[in-house]
């Protein structure tokens, strides 16, 4: 994509009800839609080194949104951000937009991978946290799943080899919103860590609690943030 | 280094020697693995151990790896058995590199049916079909062990997506004698020349080798479409499912009369063990069952030369 776009002045968290509402034409947003804006923001706020004037720069940071669906509060922060210009957000879901409801990062300047189908993200994320290790490239990777999103088997092939390959620049962002059809009994994190992750299980609306548990020193080891939010069914 | 060993003897044994000199001369390239030819990359990953990465036998793990290296800007070579590099991690290789738009080589061995006594689950009659659901992908079938290096390396030099199979069953190269008037063109895909070579004898039959399958190469075929003595009749011999790039010889002549033999591997389950010679010969791809479908489609009614 592009390196180069006009700059808008970044937006507070404040606006992002109103970025949402560009595209979703409601006022208000339930919290099962938008179980990841706190944690997206936090990390495009206090925690990635991304410059939307330089998406291309080898040493960014990366960060991999790899449960796509539901990208309403992802499009809401990059247009806060100054990713994109907030004149694409009402265009969501026509057939020329570039904001699709999963997002292709082949048309969404900021946006590193293309994700819908679940389960890919980590993996992904593993390889191209060795990919910079083998670089001497000092940039992080970070990855956003769900909950749910867990039940892919292909998740814990990247799980179990990304602890044992000392994948340190890596960090998984787990969002629970106690999603998943049967469960995790004993908990998200006991997963990570039997794997040799370090966890922090931490509320997932609590934007000092966030920031503290991405910024827990993780040597040697890949660290696995579990971020508790409202069951997505209690609303129902 | 390689230099010193002796020279590679199988298809595997010169991808590997090739790889590792790569890996010595682009600090770009890497190998992706699941647990298949470590012992062959052993060394290697003494040398370059960030770059040489054994996933285990998670073969979703290897291709998904392989999609982001290629996202840090690295050059992937994932290998594997063909039913698990390619059917297995079918939707990876959709989803996470052709759909991501990163390039990567997977350079499978097994072909078809190379590990006969294996069964099924080890066989990959389909992998070509499959590659043909990405658009994009170049895909090499290899008849000759030397063929293999320069493969290899025109591949990782590209940057785009490649698929290469290897076989166990590589075949010495053997000229091929032009007949004065040939009446029918055989696209023989990569170690299938050896056996069409053979069949076609005396049956005023030309063989069109092929080892890059796709893209296909559609104005060879149509040039030697139109060096025939008349008619147009084309004879497709494919090393894995029969009537794989049918398609595309129909594409190669819309606008010429043709009739098509699409030969290969059949579709059916044949749950048979033994060697990969006998599945040829089961599927009807050895010489001797080329002859007899090649003969009758060309010759009609017409009496078979002597010789078989």
């Amino acid at each position: 994509m592009t390196t180069t776009m006009t700059q808008a002045p970044p937006l507070p968290y404040a606006a992002l009800n109103g970025l949402m509402s560009d595209m979703t034409g409601d006022e208000k947003h339930q919290p099962s839609a938008t179980s990841t804006l706190d944690v997206l923001w936090v990390l495009y706020d206090s925690i990635l080194r991304v410059d939307p004037a330089h998406t291309a720069d080898p040493t960014r940071d990366r960060f991999f949104l790899s449960k796509g669906h539901g990208p309403v509060s992802y499009y809401a922060v990059l247009a806060a951000k100054g990713f994109i210009p907030r004149e694409w957000l009402p265009t969501v879901g026509r057939f020329d937009s570039r904001l699709g409801y999963h997002p292709d990062r082949n048309l969404v300047p900021g946006v590193e991978i293309s994700s819908g189908s679940l389960g890919h993200g980590l993996p992904l994320a593993v390889g191209t946290a060795l990919g910079l290790r083998a670089q001497r490239n000092p940039a992080r990777v970070f990855v956003l799943v769900g909950d749910a999103e867990l039940d892919e088997g292909s998740n814990h092939e990247a799980i179990a080899y990304a602890a044992r390959a000392r994948l340190d620049r890596l960090t998984v962002a787990v969002i629970d919103n106690t999603s998943s059809s049967h469960g995790w009994p004993g908990g998200i994190a006991r997963r990570f860590e039997t794997e040799g992750w370090t966890t922090a299980t931490i509320d997932g609306r609590d934007h000092a609690q966030i920031a503290a548990a991405f910024e827990e020193p993780h040597d040697r080891t890949p660290h696995a943030v579990i971020a508790r939010v409202e069951p997505k069914w209690s609303t129902r | 280094m390689t230099a010193l060993l002796a020279r590679p003897t199988t298809m595997r044994e010169q991808f590997v020697a090739t790889t590792v000199e790569l890996l010595d001369d682009d600090p770009r390239t890497a190998v992706v693995l699941a647990d298949i030819s470590t012992d062959a990359f052993a060394d290697a990953a003494v040398r370059f151990p960030e770059r040489v990465l054994n996933m285990g036998i998670r073969e979703q793990l290897m291709v998904s790896a392989a999609g982001g290296l290629a996202l840090a800007g690295l050059r992937p070579i994932v290998h594997s058995y063909a039913p698990f590099a390619v059917s297995r991690a079918y939707e990876q290789l959709k989803l996470d590199l052709s759909h991501q738009d990163v390039g990567a080589v997977v350079v499978s061995i097994g072909a078809s049916h190379d590990s006969a006594t294996s069964g099924r689950t080890h066989y990959a009659p389909e992998d070509v079909a499959l590659f043909d659901t990405l658009p994009g992908w170049h895909v090499h079938v290899p008849a000759h062990v030397d063929e293999v290096d320069p493969l290899l390396r025109e591949a990782v030099a590209d940057g785009g997506r490649h698929y290469i199979r290897l076989t166990e069953h590589a075949v010495p190269r053997a000229p091929s004698a032009l007949p004065a008037r040939p009446r029918a063109v055989v696209v023989a895909v990569g170690p299938t020349i050896a056996a069409a070579s053979q069949a076609v004898r005396g049956l005023d039959a030309t063989v069109l080798p092929v080892t890059t399958v796709r893209p296909f190469p559609a104005q060879a075929l149509r040039r030697a479409v139109f060096e025939l003595d008349g008619g147009a009749d084309v004879v497709l011999v494919e090393p894995y499912y029969a009537g794989t790039s049918a398609h595309e010889v129909a594409a190669a002549l819309p606008d010429v009369r043709h009739r098509l033999l699409s030969l290969g591997v059949g579709r059916r389950d044949l749950r048979r063990y033994g060697t990969a010679a006998e599945h040829d010969a089961a599927h009807g791809i050895d010489a001797q069952g080329l002859r007899r479908s090649i003969s009758a489609f060309v010759l009609g009614g017409q009496r078979m030369p002597d010789g078989e």
